[in-house]
């Protein structure tokens, strides 16, 4: 009689999971009610509950950050718009899987010397350009070095600056010869510059002509108005279901709004998280939320008064209520941060590491100890840092006030903060975009000669850690490696990190997703276009 | 008539002195900037060596004189030069989006004038009743709500409520006519809420004026009926300062439109300036306002002209 009900149960359930009324944790939770083991539940999440891809349809996506001088130069990509782009009709050697672990694209697998410093990747034979030529190890060679060298002008050139020489060993086959150990470079290889393209006579790599190897063909592109593309046929990957695909470049995030709900598009990036609320009473829509590796960081220069001291900045970790500002600055849409800079959303994240709690108790015998205890110091920030930005700040100097701390909250103005307050001014709110891996983010800004150590902080343990970790093939003794890392970051680091933003985005209830997405960038990893598709 | 050419060719004469005035500032505002345009496009990554070539290339070391000159003469053939972000024609750029503007005004303007005249003759003749006091209120509200605003509400009505029309205005290609009224209904219809008020009450102003005069109470006497005194006797010399404001507003639908593209995401010419400013775009930037000054001089001129014409006595000076 229970086997009936439970057998009831399941059917409802898969009911459920295929309308998308319910989540995958949900799903998993009431199937194992129902007596089912996890590993029979997530089969019937992947084979029987979630729907069936269909093929077909034009996609119309709202998206943010179009502008007019938005281009086809990989090396030059920075808006949104054109990070969409490079996702949409070219491809890159691996790709983050909708589950952030990583996952084939052109190439289709890789493996290391045992020190880490060669890396060899089998490319897809089936992988075409849009054009009719197959992709070879020559394209990837070429690709590659276009960020690489004194004369490129490329953006992605510091990612790369560890390879000294990229050969095709075959047609298929590229080797990539490093100076160091490097075990993250097929995570490397997602990096939105690093597109492949195909290769001129000379040896050159032609990005002008907008030809690629992904999952859609460009049919026509206005830079910041519009863009359309058609299904690749001879794409080398699983899905692009759509037929066709339809950007609108709308910066306007009132219009975004109206454009989703109003059915004019199918999916729209970056929703404001202060009307989220209301969005998810409308029927036809669906707010996507994901944790993601963004963040919001407050670097103190270490080697400045009076965050020379240890217990100062301690003190100021103490002072800040991160579910407050998490609740009222992103309407709850973030993760807490905890000072380390690696997000739930990166591989490697380390569990169990206490939470730093908002305890002005503490950190006022943490200043006494230090002889501060009517520590004042002003901290600069700026609208365009993120939504509520000048807000954070001014929160989280009245909790400071608790600790008797006196924050005064610098308004600097948007207009080249990055270039006068960013990396001069000693503390400051920075907004950083999510990368990869825990290696690549504490490379670029918290090694001790990194161009853009933001805090000036430096301690030897980290370092040592840092470069033992990167050359580390054995992830269990890596992730130990972060772990510890991340411990030193939040005991003596010189960056408060109040929280991980998360992605907000928002789709109609007639597309249909694998209920898991890509915590890499907005709209599934801006893969959207090749791993969704419409159900009815 | 030879008058009347005389006349039109004096004020053409003038506006184009006023253009060239406009253009000399309009140059020479950018060199007044710190830095030059070598400097932009390099931003960050220029050296002394690079930005002397970058100079020589772009011919920044001739002197701002012979420069402008050139620049100007680029500009009577329509080349404005190339655009410093995308390096395409600065024509290309905004070649197309300039059209959308034109559109989109003529559009409103062929909605709005007749409305907003009839509508001030109704009211004229209808003064201080109800009706009158209605039309002023509601004319004056769209009036005084920002663009932005009165977007949003139409939007919340026409497309989510009742999904009349679509709440963006995005264009593609091959559209049909019938299409493209269609969607650009809403931005063209806030654009007729915004000029709508100010025509309609200077119509019933202008009109009411003249109702005093001798003449009209000569009308009345003999016997012609309210509307053919107003029609007939009043609206014929009220015209010059109506002409006057319905000029002012075609140009405020062309240069003034920035808040309407945004909301609703029309590919207008104002979109592009805003990008270009914010990315030190000069030539761009320069294009676009020597095109606006251009289009309000014209409409100047035209309603002076037009002012001309309909006055017996303008177009016979002593």
């Amino acid at each position: 009689m229970t086997k009936v009900k439970d057998q009831m149960m399941i059917d409802t359930l898969a009911q459920a999971a295929r309308e998308g009324t319910i989540s995958r944790r949900s799903f998993m939770h009431y199937s194992m009610a129902a007596g089912m083991t996890a590993t029979a539940a997530t089969g019937l999440w992947t084979t029987k509950a979630q729907a069936e891809p269909k093929r077909g349809g034009t996609f119309r996506i709202a998206q943010h950050d179009g502008n007019t001088g938005d281009s086809h130069d990989p090396g030059l990509y920075e808006s949104n718009a054109e990070i969409l782009n490079a996702h949409t009709h070219r491809a890159f050697l691996t790709m983050i899987n909708t589950d952030g672990t990583l996952g084939p694209d052109v190439a289709s697998e890789w493996s290391a010397t045992a020190d880490a410093s060669e890396w060899t990747f089998k490319l897809n034979p089936k992988a075409t350009f849009h054009s009719g030529g197959k992709v070879t190890a020559e394209d990837v060679v070429a690709s590659m070095n276009f960020h690489r060298g004194d004369a490129t002008t490329s953006a992605a050139k510091a990612l790369l600056a560890s390879v000294t020489d990229i050969v095709a060993d075959d047609e298929h086959t590229v080797t990539f010869k490093m100076d160091a150990g490097n075990a993250d470079l097929p995570w490397l290889m997602t990096d939105y510059h690093l597109v492949i393209l195909p290769r001129n006579d000379d040896g050159t790599a032609n990005w002008q002509s907008g030809d690629g190897c992904g999952p859609y063909v460009l049919k026509d592109w206005k830079p910041g108005v519009s863009a359309s593309f058609t299904r690749h046929e001879d794409w080398h990957g699983e899905g692009a279901y759509f037929d066709a695909v339809e950007v609108t470049y709308i910066n306007d995030p009132n219009a975004r709004q109206t454009a989703l709900v109003t059915g004019d598009v199918d999916a729209t990036s970056l929703l404001e998280n202060k009307t989220m609320s209301l969005l998810m009473r409308q029927p036809d829509v669906d707010i996507i939320n994901i944790p993601s590796a963004q963040a919001i960081t407050m670097p103190m220069f270490c080697d400045q008064a009076p965050f020379d001291n240890v217990d100062v900045r301690k003190a100021l970790k103490l002072s800040m209520n991160r579910e407050e500002l998490v609740e009222k600055i992103a309407f709850g849409a973030a993760t807490v941060g905890n000072d380390f800079h690696h997000s739930p959303a990166m591989p490697y994240w380390p569990e169990g590491i206490e939470q730093t709690q908002y305890d002005p108790d503490q950190a006022k015998s943490l200043l006494k100890k230090a002889g501060m205890e009517n520590l004042s110091v002003s901290f600069s920030t700026a609208d365009s840092i993120t939504a509520g930005a000048v807000d954070l700040a001014i929160l989280y100097s009245e909790q400071a006030k608790a600790s008797g701390i006196d924050i005064k909250a610098v308004r600097e103005p948007n207009d080249g903060y990055y270039s006068d307050v960013w990396l001069k001014k000693p503390w400051c709110m920075v907004v950083w975009g999510a990368r990869p891996t825990p290696d690549v983010m504490y490379s670029l800004a918290y090694k001790d000669d990194a161009a853009w150590n933001e805090s000036h902080w430096q301690n030897e343990e980290f370092n040592k850690l840092l470069l033992q970790a990167k050359a580390e093939l054995d992830d269990s003794l890596r992730a130990e490696m972060y772990r510890d890392m991340a411990i030193l970051a939040k005991d003596d680091g010189g960056t408060i990190i109040p929280f991980f933003p998360n992605f907000v985005y928002g789709i109609r209830k007639n597309v249909g997703t694998t209920g898991e997405y890509a915590a890499s960038w907005h709209m599934d990893g801006y893969r959207a276009a090749s791993r969704w598709w419409f159900n009815a | 008539m030879g008058d009347i050419l005389g006349l039109v060719g004096k004020r053409l004469g003038l506006g184009l002195v006023i253009l060239l005035i406009i253009s000399v500032i309009i140059f020479f505002m950018v060199e007044l900037l710190p830095g030059d345009i070598a400097e932009a496009v390099l931003g960050q990554g220029a050296t002394k060596e690079n930005l002397a070539a970058m100079r020589e290339q772009m011919g920044l070391n001739q002197p701002a004189i012979w420069r402008y000159l050139q620049w100007l003469g680029g500009a009577l053939t329509l080349d404005f030069g190339s655009s410093i972000v995308t390096q395409e024609p600065v024509m290309s750029v905004i070649g197309a989006r300039f059209a959308n503007t034109l559109f989109l005004a003529a559009y409103a303007a062929v909605i709005a004038v007749p409305f907003a005249i009839i509508l001030g003759v109704i009211v004229a003749l209808l003064r201080n009743t109800v009706f009158d006091r209605v039309a002023n209120v509601l004319t004056l509200t769209s009036i005084s709500s920002p663009e932005f605003f009165l977007g949003y509400i139409l939007i919340l009505f026409f497309s989510v409520k009742w999904g009349m029309f679509p709440a963006i205005a995005s264009l593609s290609e091959g559209m049909s006519f019938a299409d493209l009224l269609e969607r650009t209904f809403l931005p063209a219809l806030t654009l007729v809420l915004v000029v709508v008020a100010h025509m309609m009450r200077m119509t019933r102003a202008a009109i009411i004026n003249l109702l005093a005069s001798p003449y009209i109470e000569m009308a009345r006497l003999k016997g012609a009926p309210p509307w053919k005194v107003i029609v007939k006797h009043a609206l014929p010399n009220a015209w010059a300062p109506i002409i006057n404001v319905v000029a002012l507003n075609l140009a405020y639908l062309i240069t003034g439109v920035v808040l309407v593209e945004v909301v609703f995401v029309y590919p207008g010419v104002g979109q592009a300036l805003v990008d270009a400013v914010s990315k030190r775009d000069f030539p761009v930037v320069q294009a676009c306002c020597l095109i606006f000054a251009a289009t309000f001089i014209l409409l100047n001129l035209a309603a002076d002209v037009g002012a001309i014409l309909t006055n017996p006595r303008l177009r016979h000076p002593k």
